[in-house]
This record gives structure tokens, sequence and C-alpha cells, in this order.
């Protein structure tokens, strides 16, 4: 039902395009934010995501195209207009101020009593866990209280929506974790609607209700992480968000009616592509994930797809295990083996001849048609 | 709206450049004015120009101010490397007393400086003329060099320097290999700083020369004060155009320069 | 085991440094400070008893008078061409960094070109606009708006206007560098966070550039103090400023003692200014430390 999915939407992103001295940043971008969740935007660094996330906020102007926040069009609305807030990247804290003048800033701008301001200002640094620590010098705080701090001083205006421009990413990992964590749980108990830009697929995967994966000024595929994972629309989805293998080839349909992908040198592979490529001649590739391939030492009867190689190299790292294997046509295929079995030696060695299984429905066929 | 202001601020920004550059143009038309009083438009000439270059007065002053400003340059220069590297390189208390020394020159007042330089020559019965200007440029010139060493100091990598130690350069190979070379461009512009300063001085000149060595700004400012004869707007045309020549000589080095960094 | 890195030594620089230090910048202080207390000897230079004459005769009557309507006239004058320099100068800056854009090298080397000319020169152009059959008459009168002609040299307003003129470039220099330094992350934040253009300059942008204006007001106001080539050329030496009074007592009146007691007031003066100018930044740059 379109129109119960257009109530919930609290910001729609409609047809927005925007060039900087004739290169596009943002090419006709549709997205559309439902109430309440967190939804990431995510892609590599120049992608536009960053100014597909100033425009929302109004620090830019779109050529093209409408932004429309609760149903009104804000689109020609100033950022100091909008009930939409930022988290910047490197926080933007205002350095000559203390903790407390940075948080009420807002409420200030908007007249709020001085009462009103003081208790919800309070409120917020006890949800920053910096509890009584307004009189504090910005730059006394750490990089994690840095990001608390830009964080509840969005927070404290109760935007409608509150964007953040990869908060983590002046961060090292173990406090990017914790904070990862941390953001989440804030915006479960607070429940404004969050739009987050991050590059990092972890990240996106992790704290996400929703990725939208931008890419070259486009948006190429939005969906829960799972979807976006597991049934990836493009060849760059696919690839940007975890690792791949991939097998160039063309298509035939056998007696079956099931399509085959021949590779060159290695043979044909059951495939199920989307409806509209499912026909003979079609030239394009197979994305196959290194986790969902299973290795074994004797040829396997039952498994749809198998392909023969010889282990290059192994590192064991605990959890599962990454191999390179090099197969007949020069190319290599990485496979991840999860260790299930408590096993004090290797099961493989480098240079063992091995075979490489997996059923069609964890591959997934891209034609090249699709990808220009 | 905003087209309006932004119109409107570019148009502001346009009327002070104007009032800038008005004086300075008006100055370099009154050159060509063949006219020897006032300054109603009376035709073309030439004539100021050829009338300044026979002005012995007017050439003697302009080359002993080359003279003052290049001897007081190198002399500050030299000052200026000694004091930069000791404020850089000392620590506590001599640090501050010296820095706050070198601030002094820039920050006083020249008419306090050129006085009390007077009476300091006067004291020491030190003759007033060329060389008098010469010392008293080079005790400000020395604090700017000063500054502008110590500022390209600490911005240089400490490392650096140990690490050539590391290596094995002696001391003086340190200084002459490693350091004076980061130094350089900060000695280039002191030292254009200074020359300008110098050659463009007045007050500490007013004090200091005596009666003997009248600098170009001096015999300017008595031609002034006693009679303007146009000959004074092609001489001022002149030093425009050169210090326009210079200047943009300069900038277009340090922006070429830049731009090679950022590579 | 000493700490210093292990390079080259600074002691031959340091005895160079503080050569100058003593001969060229606190000796002269100290020698005027000293014959201050001095008597003026027959033919002009100085001789003992000690004394505090050169003080005391600045308390009474007449010089009193004098000295305090130069003192007032000058501090007036500086605070007048400090202000006026702001004013300009900071949307000026703020439009070199802001507005702009592909001319912003060229305008900030428009800026800087005055500084590096001659400034009796540029005083002198000043003289020809504003004397009496000057360009500024001669436009008025095709415009048809000076039916007689004005008198505009040797005005306090034409030492005002010169005042400013050339001390415009330092403050507008200053404040540019400054304005181009601060965040414009901060300003974007400000924005979202509700402020309007107005609320966003006075609240970022302005505390801010407080090192940029402090700067700048320590090179307008201080040099302003003390001239004395602007009232002289301008002003025609109609009103008396303290740079005036400080070059007649030495070069006419050639009363040395009395002309370094006032030196020493003068030098008092822009001491405190510059300690209270300070105070200013210090509050502030504490909290820019990052």
């Amino acid at each position: 039902m379109p129109n119960s999915a257009k109530k919930a939407a609290v910001l729609e992103v409609i047809g927005v395009t925007k060039q900087f001295r004739g290169k596009i940043a943002v090419d006709c971008v549709d997205l559309q934010v439902a109430n309440g969740e967190f939804l990431s935007i995510l892609g590599p660094s120049g992608c536009g995501k960053t100014t597909l996330l100033r425009l929302i906020g109004g620090l830019e102007k779109p050529d093209r195209g409408r932004l429309v926040l609760n149903g009104q069009d804000i689109t020609n609305l100033s950022a100091h207009k909008r009930n939409v807030h930022t988290v910047f990247q490197r926080y933007a804290l205002f350095p000559h101020m203390n903790v407390f003048d940075n948080v009420a800033f807002g409420l200030r701008c908007k007249k709020i009593h001085e009462n009103e301001t003081r208790s919800r200002v309070e409120e917020m640094l006890e949800l920053a866990n910096l509890k009584g620590q307004g009189h504090r010098a910005i730059h006394t705080l750490s990089g994690g209280e840095q990001q608390r701090i830009a964080l509840v001083r969005a927070l404290v205006n109760l935007p409608k929506l509150l964007l953040l421009d990869e908060p983590l990413g002046a961060l090292d990992l173990k406090l990017r974790l914790q904070l990862q964590q941390e953001l989440v749980a804030i915006q479960k108990r607070v429940k404004t609607t969050f739009v987050f830009v991050t590059h990092d697929q972890q990240e996106a995967l992790n704290m996400s209700d929703r990725v939208a994966v931008m890419n070259q000024a486009k948006v190429e595929q939005i969906g829960t992480p799972n979807e976006i994972y597991e049934f990836p629309k493009t060849l760059f989805a696919a690839s940007f968000v975890g690792g791949i293998n991939r097998l160039d080839g063309v298509l035939r349909i056998d007696e079956g009616g099931r399509c085959i992908c021949e590779v060159e040198g290695l043979g044909g592979f059951f495939v199920e592509p989307p409806t509209e490529y499912r026909q003979a001649g079609v030239k394009g590739l197979i994305c196959l994930r290194p986790e969902k391939v299973t290795l074994f030492s004797r040829r396997p009867s039952t498994i749809e797809n198998v392909v023969e190689g010889t282990i290059r190299s192994q590192s064991y790292l605990g959890t599962h295990t990454q191999f390179e294997v090099l197969i007949k046509n020069g190319g290599v295929i990485s496979v991840f083996q999860q260790n299930t079995q408590k096993l004090a030696k290797k099961v493989f060695q480098v240079n063992d001849k091995v075979f490489m299984g997996w059923q069609a429905s964890l591959s997934h066929f891209f034609s090249y048609q699709a990808l220009k | 709206m905003s087209t309006i202001r932004r119109w409107a601020s570019g148009f502001g920004v346009f009327l002070i450049y104007v009032f800038l550059f008005l004086p300075m143009v008006v100055l370099v038309a009154l050159s060509f004015n063949n006219a020897s009083r006032g300054t109603q438009w009376q035709g073309f000439t030439f004539s100021w120009y050829e009338k300044l270059s026979e002005n012995q007065a007017i050439l003697e002053a302009l080359s002993r101010s080359l003279e003052i400003a290049v001897e007081a340059t190198l002399l500050s220069a030299f000052l200026g490397l000694c004091v930069g590297i000791s404020m850089s390189r000392t620590h506590g208390f001599r640090k501050t007393i010296l820095q706050k020394l070198a601030t002094l020159p820039i920050v006083l007042p020249e008419i306090v400086q050129g006085l009390s330089l007077l009476c300091f020559f006067v004291w020491l019965t030190i003759p007033l003329g060329e060389f008098s200007v010469v010392i008293a440029h080079t005790a400000f010139g020395t604090a700017y060099v000063a500054t502008l060493v110590k500022a390209r100091l600490t911005a240089m990598d400490p490392l650096l320097e140990e690490a050539a130690a590391d290596l094995g350069a002696t001391q003086s190979k340190i200084l002459v290999k490693i350091t004076l070379p980061q130094l350089w461009p900060a000695m280039v512009s002191g030292m254009l700083m200074v020359f300008t300063l110098s050659f463009d001085d007045f007050i500490v000149a007013f004090f200091t020369a005596g009666v003997g060595a009248t600098t170009l700004p001096l015999k300017i400012y008595s031609m002034l004060k006693f009679g303007v004869s146009p000959e004074v707007n092609a001489l001022s045309a002149l030093i425009l155009c050169a210090s326009f020549l210079l200047v943009t000589m300069a900038f277009w080095n340090q922006n070429k320069r830049e731009r090679k960094f950022e590579i | 085991m000493s700490i210093q890195p292990k390079t080259f030594r600074t002691t031959p620089f340091s005895i160079a440094a503080w050569i100058w230090a003593a001969s060229l910048v606190v000796a002269p202080l100290l020698y005027i400070v000293s014959i201050s207390f001095l008597s003026r000897g027959p033919y002009g230079g100085v001789q003992s008893p000690l004394t505090l004459t050169n003080y005391t005769r600045m308390t009474d009557g007449s010089m009193a008078l004098t000295l305090l309507l130069s003192l007032g006239r000058s501090v007036a004058l500086a605070g007048f061409s400090t202000v006026l320099c702001i004013f300009v100068g900071f949307p000026l800056a703020l439009f070199l960094v802001f507005r702009a854009g592909r001319w912003r090298n060229a305008l900030f080397f428009l800026l800087i070109i005055p500084f590096w000319t001659n400034f009796l020169i540029r005083t002198y152009a000043w003289m020809v606009i504003l004397s009496d059959n000057g360009w500024l008459n001669h436009v008025l009168e095709i415009l048809g708006l000076g039916p007689q002609y004005l008198h505009w040299l040797f005005t306090p307003q034409a030492v005002l206007l010169g005042m400013f003129y050339n001390y415009l470039p330092y403050m507008a220099m200053s404040l540019y560098v400054s304005v181009e330094k601060l965040d414009t992350k901060l300003l974007e934040a400000a924005a979202d966070l509700g402020a309007g253009p107005v609320r966003r300059f006075f609240q970022v942008t302005l505390p801010l550039s407080v090192p940029g204006l402090v700067a700048g007001s320590i090179m307008v106001f201080i040099p302003s103090l003390g001239e004395f080539v602007i009232p002289d050329i301008l002003g025609g030496g109609t009103n008396l400023f303290v740079g005036n009074l400080l070059a007649q007592q030495f070069l006419t009146v050639r009363h040395w003692p009395f002309g370094s007691a006032l030196s020493v007031i003068l030098i008092i003066l822009i001491g405190a200014c510059l300690v209270a100018l300070e105070k200013v930044t210090k509050g502030h740059s504490e909290d820019l430390i990052a």
C-alpha cells in the first residue's frame, strides 16, 4: 500500500540533483525515510553521499528536485529554519564556548526560556554520560566525549530528522565499535529518525534498519542490511558490501529450461539471473561470496556447481580460515570456511588439490547490459 | 533578495578599492599634466620626467636611500637570523625576555624609536649621517627578520636536525645543510620587508639623519613642505610603478612556490 | 643525560642576538628614560643634576592644558581611526574570504599594494585631492554641489581620512588572516542549529576573529598614537598631536629632557594599551587551544 508508506515517511527526496562546476555530485536521487528508522547512506568517498546529506540539511541548494519534510516542502528553506539537525564530521563544536553553551546553542537560537534550556541541556548531558560537566572547555574532552556532545547538541533541539556525517570517522577502531552500540541505543531511546552517512560497510550493516548504497552520484539500492548483502541488485552493491569472486561468461539455456553460464576454460555453472536476462547469448558474470563456497577434498556429487583448483595460500583467523584457490583459467577464488571443528592441525595444505562447490541460488548473475 | 545583497556588498567592496587606489591614480595622472601649478588638466607632457632626470638633488637622495636600504637589509638579515635562532633555541626566562625585546621595535611608534636613537647617537657621539640611519634601520629591521625566522623555525620539524645528527652530520654541517636552507624563504621575505621599510622610512630618518644625509623620503617631505613642484608627481608615479612591479613579482613568485608545494 | 637535541651550538647566535637587543633596543629606551630626569644644557644638550622638573612641568597650568589636549586629540584620533578601520576592514575581510571566490587572490594582492608603497606619497596624494583647487572640489563643482570652493585640507577630518587611508590595509589584512582560519564547518553547524546570519556573525565569526581584531588594532592604534607626519601634511600643524609635540621638543625647541619625559609618558600609555589588549587575546586564546 503506497499510501500508508507515504504517511510514515518523514522525509521524501524527490529527483534531487546537484552539480558543482559541471560535475554531478548527486544525480536525480529519490529516497524516502520512514519515521523513526535508522537509515545509512553507504558509499565510497566522492560518491556524493555527503552532498546528499548537506542538501537535506539545507547547507546546499539542489539544482533540481524537491525535499519534503513531514508533508511540507522545504526545498527553499534555509538551513537555520529547518527542523533538521546535523552531527558533523569532526563534530564542529564551537571552541570558544564550553560544553553547556554548545549544547544550549540551538535552544537559545529559538529563544527558549533559560530555565527550560537549562533543564533540557542537563538532561542531554546525562544522556551523553557527561552529567554536571557543562562547564568543561571543548578541548579538554576526549574524542568519544566530543562525539557524544556533538550528538546531543543536535538532539536537544528535538529534530524531525538527525543527519550524521561520518560521525565515527575520527575515532580509533575499538572506540568506534563501542560508540556504534551507544549510538543505536540512543536512537532507540529517543526514537528520532537518523540518516547516517558512512563509507564503512560493517558500520552500515551493523547499525541500520535500512541501507542506501550510493555510487557515482546515484543511489544504486535501498534495503535492509540483509537484502543489500544477500540480494544485491548491482555489481557495485555486491562488491562494495562484502567481498566477491567473479567468473565472466555467456548464458545458455539447457533442455530443462535452466540457465547455465559458460565460463571459458572452466565449463558451465547453473545460475538464476533476473527474468529479463534469462536468454541465451547474454554476456555477464557470476558473482560469488567467499563464505558461500564450500571446500571439498573429493568431487561432491550433490552440489550443483563445482570447480576444481589448487590452494595457493591460506590464513587461519580463528573463527574462520581464508583460502586463495587458483583455478584452471588462471583466476583466483577466495573462500571462507567456518572452523566448526576443533582441530589442532590444518585440514588443507598449500598446493592441495580441492573442489569448491556452491548452489546456484547462493550466487548472483549480473549481465554486462545491466552494468552499463 | 540574496542576489541584491550580493551585488550590493560587491559594490561596497568596489568602492573601498576605488578609495584605496584613487589617490595613486590621481598622482600618476598629474605627473603627465602640463601645468606647473594647480591640478586642472592642461594637456599631456613628459617634461616633469625630463626635469626629474636632471634634478641632481633627487637622484643623489635616491642613490643614498638605496645604499642605506641595502646596507640595513644585509645587517638586519644577519642579526635577525641570530636573534631568530636564539629565540627558538633558548628556553625559559631568557626566551621570554628576548621575545618581548624583539617585538618592541615592531610595536613601538616610529617616532619613539627615532628620537630615542637620536639621543643615544648623540650621547655616544656617533655622527648623524648615513651610518647612523643604517644603524637605526637595522635596529627595527632585525626585529622583523627575527620574527619571521622564528616562526619558520617553530614550524620546522625538529626531527630533521636530529636525523641529520643521527646520520653523523657535524654541528656546522647541520646548520649549513639542514637549518639554513629551510630558513631561506623566511629570510627572503624578511629581507624584502626590511628593504621596503628602510627605503620608505621617513620618521626614523627624520630624527637620525642629521643635516647631510638627505634620503629620498626626506627629500620628498621637504619638497611637499616647501613648495610643491610637479616633479614630485613624476617621482611618486615612478616609485608607485616600481613598488607595483616588485610586489607583483614577489606575489607571483610566492604563488608559484605554494602551488609547487601543493602537489 | 641531556634531553636537548644534539644539534648545532647556539651560543654564537645568542651573543649576537643579545648585543643587538641590549645596544639597539634596550639602551636607547633606557637612555631617554634617564635623560628625562636631567635638565637642559645651554646648547640644547643635557646636563645634571637629577631633577623631576620635567615631569612636574607637565602638571602646571598652560603646559598641562596643551599636553592634555594633544594627548586627548591623539587618543581620540587613534581610537576613531581604529574603529573606522574595523568597520570597513571587517566587511572587506569577510567579503574576501567568503564571497570573492576566484577573485580572492587578486583582491588580496590589490589590498597589499598600498602597504608596500611609500606612505608620504600616499598622503601627499590626498593633499592633491583635498586641496582648495584640488580634484574633490572640481568634482563637486561639476556635480553642481559646490557653489564655491569648500575647505577640506588642513582640517581634523582630513587628518582622520589620511590615518584611515594609511592604516586600513593593516586592519583588513590581519582580519583577513583571522577570518580565513575560521573553520566554515562551525558556521554551518551554527546554521544547522538554527542560528540566522546575524547570530552566526556575533556568536561564531566575531568571537573567533578576536585575535585578528586585536592584532589589527595594535597595528593601527599604537602607531596612530605617535603619528605626526599625517597631521603635519594633511592637518597643516593646526592641531597639535602628541607626535607633533614630541618632534617639536626634540627638533625645534631642543629641550631633550622634557621631550624625553613626554616620550616616557607616551611609552607608558602604549604599554598599558598593549597589556590590556593582550589580556583580551589571552582570555580567548586559552579556549582556542584545541
